[in-house]
């Protein structure tokens, strides 16, 4: 056998232990999408947060006694409902952009888009993701509002590191990092929307851009 | 010179099996038409590769079905790691002997 056929040989082996088991075409220009959709987002509920002031009104207490104070009142529903499809909004564009953008990239690289491997970074992505979305939600409705930044970073994070196995190993460093913020945020409530924007945000146009210079072209 | 073409295993001499067996090296298990994709390659040829990558043990297979679709998935063996493993260094010791030379 001739050198040169053996590295050839060697090669190919290489590249199929990697094609078989990893996600590929995960494009990073979507993570640097995804992040700015999150500052966007998170620029939009501060400034809804922030604009809204409590007014004065009497509320009915539990023992019928109306008392009077700085009250929500009846728009403290709308601005819960407003953040709740910020997020959402947040969220899907997110998603959408990364299938699209993946897509197009796995075309043009010639590399199937739903294969083994594909499917195993959604299934481990998902069980975190679908875990903690519940949870939250759940949370939401018992009115655990401190809850929401914290356990979004932290599940977020979980759900890259299992998926790590199956793309790029860079993702496994942005889950620490998020799981991590998200265990800070946890320790100070208050700022969750602060955080949520650089763990969101910042840590996804900072890995996005990493990923789209080292292998989106 | 000693070369160890002896190691080589003669199952592997095929490209295909080699490239068989390294997606099973780092997978539990694959399917059939997965790997079809990935190698690019036909029905025919596919299935008489791992015909005797089964043959020599290196390789189980497992048949079940999807709904009414028959999903076959192969599973590389003990065996068939440590002999795989063993050609890859034999390869290396090729290209180290050649260098030297």
């Amino acid at each position: 056998m001739e050198e040169k056929e053996i590295k050839d040989e060697l090669a190919s082996i290489r590249g199929l232990m990697e094609r078989s088991s990893k996600f590929i075409s995960l494009s990073g220009l979507s993570g640097i999408l995804a992040g700015v959709y999150a500052l966007i987002g998170a620029w939009l509920a501060h400034h809804i947060l922030y604009s809204f002031t409590p007014e004065l009104s009497t509320f009915p207490t539990d023992n019928n006694e109306p008392v009077t104070g700085l009250f929500y009142g009846g728009t403290y529903r709308m601005l819960e409902w407003q953040l709740i499809f910020i997020a959402f909004a947040v969220l899907l564009l997110s998603v959408l952009t990364g299938i699209i953008l993946s897509y197009r990239k796995a075309k043009r690289k010639g590399q199937p888009i739903w294969g083994k491997a594909s499917q195993s970074l959604l299934f481990y992505m998902a069980t975190p993701l679908v875990t903690g979305g519940l949870l939250i939600i759940i949370f939401i409705l018992r009115g655990h509002y401190s809850v929401v930044a914290p356990a979004s970073l932290i599940f977020y994070g979980l759900s890259l590191v299992g998926a790590s196995n199956f793309t790029f190993t860079m993702v496994k460093y942005l889950g620490l990092l998020e799981i991590v913020l998200g265990l800070i945020t946890a320790c100070l409530p208050g700022y969750g929307l602060l955080f949520w924007a650089i763990g969101f945000g910042v840590l996804h146009i900072v890995y996005g851009s990493m990923m789209y210079f080292k292998y989106d072209r | 010179m000693k070369v160890p073409f002896e190691k080589l295993d003669k199952a592997f001499e095929n490209r295909l099996r080699l490239q068989i067996m390294s997606v099973l090296m780092v997978n539990d298990r694959y399917d059939f038409n997965s790997l079809k994709e990935l190698l690019d390659t036909t029905d025919g040829n596919l299935a008489s590769h791992l015909k005797a990558l089964e043959k020599e043990e290196y390789i189980v297979v497992h048949k079940a079905f999807l709904g009414r679709k028959p999903n076959t998935t192969y599973e590389s063996t003990e065996k068939g790691k440590k002999v795989f493993r063993m050609h890859l260094d034999a390869l290396e010791q090729l290209i180290k002997q050649q260098k030297s030379n």
